[in-house]
């Protein structure tokens, strides 16, 4: 057993759920993400019990391209976390009429597929293949079944999408240049490299344009908001929940162990860029008006925490920035599908129009507190377990970093409960907001359960992640 | 052993039970039976707690129960795990003692909010974080429960969702509580890469054993877990929060704003003795913000109409006279004070809302007065707080007082002053409330005049019983015979017992304090009783009375010193970095189909312009491969 099966059940997904016809997509789809899930954790548990399931297959021969998947403790939690959301954000969407819907959820299924190839290739072009694959299905997805003007919207998709591909392109430069020092694009060999300081510093920005807008980090965010706000919710779940965490684990997979001696002479500089994002990201948060794009910000102030982390070089940092990015995944397609619950019933975005939910839903009041709570980090909830690390970690730099850092839990505070405050407090509001159907609250309690459960008991992931973070760390100290 | 877990669990879990219950089904279970669920599980708590108290009393061995590994941490590893030794069974003692009490009352003063069921699920909820809080055997367990209690207290101040100034009021204390965590955070990684633990007794050993102490850095660690002191405990310039957080219900207040919640600071410090005591700067910080606070809150105390308000502001200063004791390194007579000021302020807030509940909601003290006849158990009890925090002999809150006195005078003639101030101060607004309350005639509507009762047994039965507390609770620490200083001992480094031989001056103070509560008493009796002084209405208000009545502006200081700076700058991102930056990168968009359409007129199709560049081209290479070698 390996762990290509995962991809062959999502792509073969894609195209049963595009032949199957527009009546039963959803449910198809949601049948192959399951299948996903179940076979993961069947993985797992090969995994856990010491049995191999990467692996390696001569692809193309000139140039040296292998079908390379790597499946460490690392790659199996992105892995969990991918195939675990992507049936939680497919069965959001029951209940919503979308046109052409076949495509529309083929292309969720596939875009998993390229999520989940990225974080397991452990080959660079197979990498950079997936890496740009994924951005295929979330153009499409924006652009055709997104909201808003439609010409602004094209603009804003059309935007990011260039942006992107722009960024990721020096990657590609980086990784065509790493083959001509290595003569192969397999990860191992590419750890192996002993390049000089500078070869290393252009690699690592090249490395560093790509994953900035994808994660993204400031100043490189400026898709983010605009793309977050006129996706469908659908959309929105996968690039905040997935995607950009694609962007992070880059870091952490690509960027640091082949360009050791750049991440560590330039350490100070990408963590207080991180920091800045925290800041910059909670401060513009505060004023925002229309709830998705409050989030977006917010995502933003988060990731920075997160790739402050990464950059740290030390196991806590980067043990606490993937946790971190678990949870952040979790909560964030929780918020963005609470926003789309109210959107379905007030038909609106802008928060000022929103209010007195409360009183007539006390049951989705409650879960969509609860994920505020997690989202700024309250102690018993995961977000707290990912946040604690990462800022006990920058204290360990600099004490200054973590003060700075730190303020995310004064600024969260401030603009997710205000924003609570807005939206769901107050005098009924004069639209009426019908009580959570079951199948929404299945979907908000699964993403709770797995906050609260590992809030409490993160030992299963950290075990799992630990190993391949040392291994990751020894490559990045051999020097 | 497994005895201890499980009954600690029980101990632990037993509110949170009620929470879950009342969650999931109180609705549907009825009013009563919600509040008797809530009531029974916090009593649960309590008789645990006597099992576990008579334990440590007998035994004198702390009991550490470690449940599993939580969050791990290179050279760190944080349990989930309890402590009970004799601080923590004490706090627990009143937590659950007083909480008891307090659900109790609540079963009828809440009992026409429809929203009764979630009342009693927030209290259950915050009484299972606060003895996560007490019983947390590290740092971090405490901080679940600090951040716990910080989420009920929000969730309780904003009860009455509808409005949104109680809203706001909510946010406020949560976000200044914030700020002041994040000192607490900061303390616990400076503490955490000093000594690789956040584990109480580890941390005593370590710091215990360890030789070149990195004092200046320890000092910054102390300082850091001040602020998170100050966040949770009221202290200036955190403070703010705390009168707003009347918006809350009355029981609420008594509970978390007066009982336990804001004591939760004085746990932490005393906790962390062994901390402090090695750093005399901090110390002396933490007695002059006490000092401060305690005078401060204070004169605004004396002019507040709000019943509520004064009593809030009552509370902020009595927490700082605990920290004017602690910065002394007086640990055990800042947990005396912490008893007995539960005891008399939880009876004095619930007798303010039996006040309150007998006028319908009235909280203005100028339309109110002679109660008395009509609430004859509300006025004795709260006549007997009012006595105690006044500190006349020999109620509860006079041994206390006095000592956290003698500590100062021992100390430091100016903070000595200041606290002996801000006693005079106390007894005068305690007696000012007592009067405009009860006695005169009422000033209120004739229609509340005609529905002027006592309240009902569930609400006098706590009040007698607290102030049955409130005036014997000064026996656990008589000077010279302190039962209460012997059963703290093995938590403090020092040895206890060398200040407290009774000489002439420690008498003579003792008198002066007595002097001084019963002037503020009788300046009040003049002004209030005798003269029969209303208080003016908010317009007629002036000088100082207004600075004092509008709290010395710091609200609105903070607002423009912090969140309109904060919120500009949030709308100057928002309108014009933003902008800037998306038209940056659409810029360079433009730029690249800028060097695409002008590379275009290039190819014109000239082949002898192609031909010329080419041999250009050719040129160039040639003559850089003959120069390269």
């Amino acid at each position: 057993m390996n762990v290509s099966l995962i991809l062959i059940i999502l792509l073969v997904g894609a195209f049963a759920t595009y032949v199957v016809g527009d009546k039963l997509a959803s449910k198809v789809a949601l049948f192959f993400s399951l299948a996903a899930l179940g076979c993961s954790v069947v993985l797992l548990n090969h995994f856990l019990a010491g049995e191999n399931i990467s692996l390696i297959n001569a692809w193309i021969t000139q140039p040296k391209i292998s079908f390379a998947l790597n499946a460490d403790g690392l790659a199996i939690a992105m892995l969990l976390l991918t195939v675990a959301l992507t049936p939680i954000i497919i069965f959001s969407s029951f209940g919503n009429e979308y046109k052409i819907a076949k495509a529309f959820y083929a292309l969720i299924l596939f875009m998993a597929f390229a999520m989940t190839g990225t974080f397991l290739a452990a080959d660079g072009l197979l990498y950079y293949i997936f890496w740009e694959l994924a951005l295929i299905p979330i153009y499409f997805i924006a652009l055709i079944w997104g909201n808003g003007d439609a010409e602004e919207r094209r603009k804003a998709v059309v935007k990011f999408f260039i942006y992107t591909l722009a960024g990721s392109l020096f990657m590609l430069i980086a990784f065509i240049y790493l083959y001509q020092k290595a003569g192969s694009f397999l990860i191992d060999d590419l750890y192996k490299l002993n390049l000089s300081a500078t070869e290393q510093l252009w690699i690592f920005l090249a490395f560093f344009l790509a994953y900035a807008i994808k994660i993204p980090i400031i100043p490189f965010h400026t898709w983010q908001a605009n793309v977050y706000q006129k996706a469908p919710t659908v959309g929105t779940m996968l690039l905040s929940g997935i995607m950009l965490k694609m962007g992070l684990y880059s870091v952490i997979r690509w960027q640091l162990p082949i360009a050791p001696l750049a991440a560590k002479e330039y350490m100070n500089i990408f963590i207080a860029l991180g920091i800045a994002g925290v800041i910059y990201g909670s401060i513009v948060a505060i004023r925002q008006k229309d709830l998705k794009k409050l989030l977006a910000y917010s995502s933003l102030a988060h990731v920075g925490l997160i790739a402050a982390g990464t950059y740290t070089l030390t196991i806590d940092g980067l043990r606490g920035a993937v946790l971190q990015m678990i949870a952040h995944g979790f909560v964030v397609v929780g918020l963005f599908f609470a926003a789309e619950i109210i959107f379905k019933r007030f038909a609106t975005r802008e928060i000022s129009e929103m209010g007195g939910i409360r009183i007539q839903s006390p049951k989705f009041t409650s879960m969509f507190l609860i994920l505020v709570l997690a989202s700024v980090a309250l102690p018993s909830t995961f977000n707290f377990v990912g946040e604690f690390t990462v800022l006990y970690s920058l204290s360990q730099i600099n004490i200054w970093f973590a003060v700075l850092g730190g303020t995310t839990i004064i600024l969260g505070a401030y603009y997710m409960l205000k924003m609570f405050q807005n939206v769901m407090l107050g005098e009924a509001n004069t639209k009426t907001f019908s009580d959570v159907t079951i199948n929404e609250g299945i979907s908000l309690v699964a993403i709770i359960a797995v906050l609260l459960f590992f809030g409490f008991y993160p030992k299963p992931i950290t075990d799992l992640i630990t190993p391949s973070l040392e291994t990751i760390l020894n490559v990045i100290n051999k020097n | 052993m497994e005895m201890d877990t499980n009954l600690a669990l029980v101990l632990v879990l037993a509110p949170f039970l009620g929470f879950l219950i009342n969650v999931f089904f109180g609705k549907s279970l009825g009013k009563t039976v919600s509040g008797i669920i809530g009531t029974v599980t916090v009593v649960v708590s309590f008789i645990v707690t006597l099992f576990f108290f008579n334990q440590i009393t007998s035994t004198e061995k702390a009991i550490q129960i470690t449940l599993f590994d939580w969050i791990q941490i290179s050279n760190l590893k944080i349990n989930l795990g309890f402590l009970l030794d004799q601080l923590s069974v004490l706090w627990l003692l009143f937590v659950t003692g007083i909480g008891s009490l307090i659900h109790l009352y609540s079963i009828s003063y809440m009992h026409d909010d429809e929203n009764i069921h979630k009342f009693f699920s927030y209290l259950n909820l915050f009484v299972f974080f606060m003895i996560t809080l007490v019983v947390g055997s590290n740092l971090l367990v405490l901080f679940i429960g600090w951040e716990g209690v910080g989420l009920c207290s929000y969730l309780l101040i904003g009860f009455w969702y509808k409005n949104q100034d109680y809203n706001d009021a909510a946010k406020k204390a949560f976000i200044m509580n914030r700020i002041g965590d994040l000192g607490l955070l900061i303390g616990m990684f400076i503490l955490g890469s000093m000594f690789s633990t956040l584990d109480y007794a580890t941390l005593q050993t370590a710091i215990a054993g360890a030789t070149n102490l990195n004092i200046p850095l320890l000092s910054l660690a102390a300082l850091c877990l001040f602020i998170g002191a100050c966040g949770k405990s009221a202290q200036i310039p955190l403070y703010t929060w705390l009168p707003d957080a009347m918006a809350g219900p009355t029981p609420v207040s008594a509970l978390i704003h007066a009982a336990t919640m804001v004591t939760a600071g004085i746990f932490m410090v005393t906790r962390l003795n062994f901390v402090f005591d090695l750093a005399p700067d901090v110390q002396m910080i933490i007695a002059i913000v006490g000092g401060v606070t305690s005078l401060v809150a204070a004169t605004i105390g004396l002019v507040q109409t709000d019943i509520k308000k004064v009593l809030a502001y009552s509370t902020v200063s009595q927490l700082g006279l605990m920290f004017l004791a602690l910065g002394f390194g007086a640990y055990e007579v800042a947990v005396f004070h912490v008893i007995t000021h539960a005891f008399f302020k939880a009876c004095l807030f619930l007798g303010s809302g039996s006040v309150i509940h007998g006028l319908h909601g009235e909280q203005d003290m100028r339309k109110m007065g002679g109660l008395r006849k009509a609430m004859p158990i509300t006025f004795w009890t709260m006549l007997v707080s009012s006595l105690a925090i006044s500190g006349v002999p020999f109620f509860s809150g006079f041994f206390s007082k006095d000592e956290i006195l003698l500590t100062a005078f021992h100390h430091s003639i100016p903070l000595y002053v200041v606290g002996s101030i801000a006693s005079i101060m106390t007894a005068f607004y305690m007696f000012r409330l007592m009067f405009l309350t009860f006695f005169k005639d009422f000033r209120g509507t004739e229609e509340q005049k005609h529905h002027l009762h006592e309240s009902d047994g569930l609400i006098t039965f706590p009040l007698m019983i607290l102030a049955l507390l409130a005036t014997f609770g000064g026996l656990i620490s008589l000077p010279g015979n302190s039962w209460l200083n012997e059963y703290l001992a093995p938590l403090f480094t020092k040895v206890a017992g060398e200040e407290h031989h009774l000489g002439t001056t420690e008498y003579i103070l003792m008198g002066v304090a007595v002097l001084g509560g019963l002037l503020g008493i009788f300046i009040a009796y003049i002004k209030y009783f005798k003269q029969d002084n209303i208080p003016e209405s908010d317009e007629k208000i002036t000088g100082l009375t207004k600075v004092l009545y509008n709290k010395y502006y710091v609200d609105e200081a903070y607002d423009t010193l912090f969140v309109a700076p904060v919120n500009a700058l949030s709308k100057f991102f928002r309108d014009y970095v933003e902008t800037a930056l998306s038209a940056f990168v659409l810029g360079l968009g433009k730029v690249t189909n800028e060097i695409g359409f002008q590379g275009k007129k290039i190819q014109n199709g000239s082949i002898g312009l192609y031909l010329f560049v080419f041999v250009l081209g050719l040129c160039a290479i040639v003559s850089y491969i003959f120069l390269a070698q």
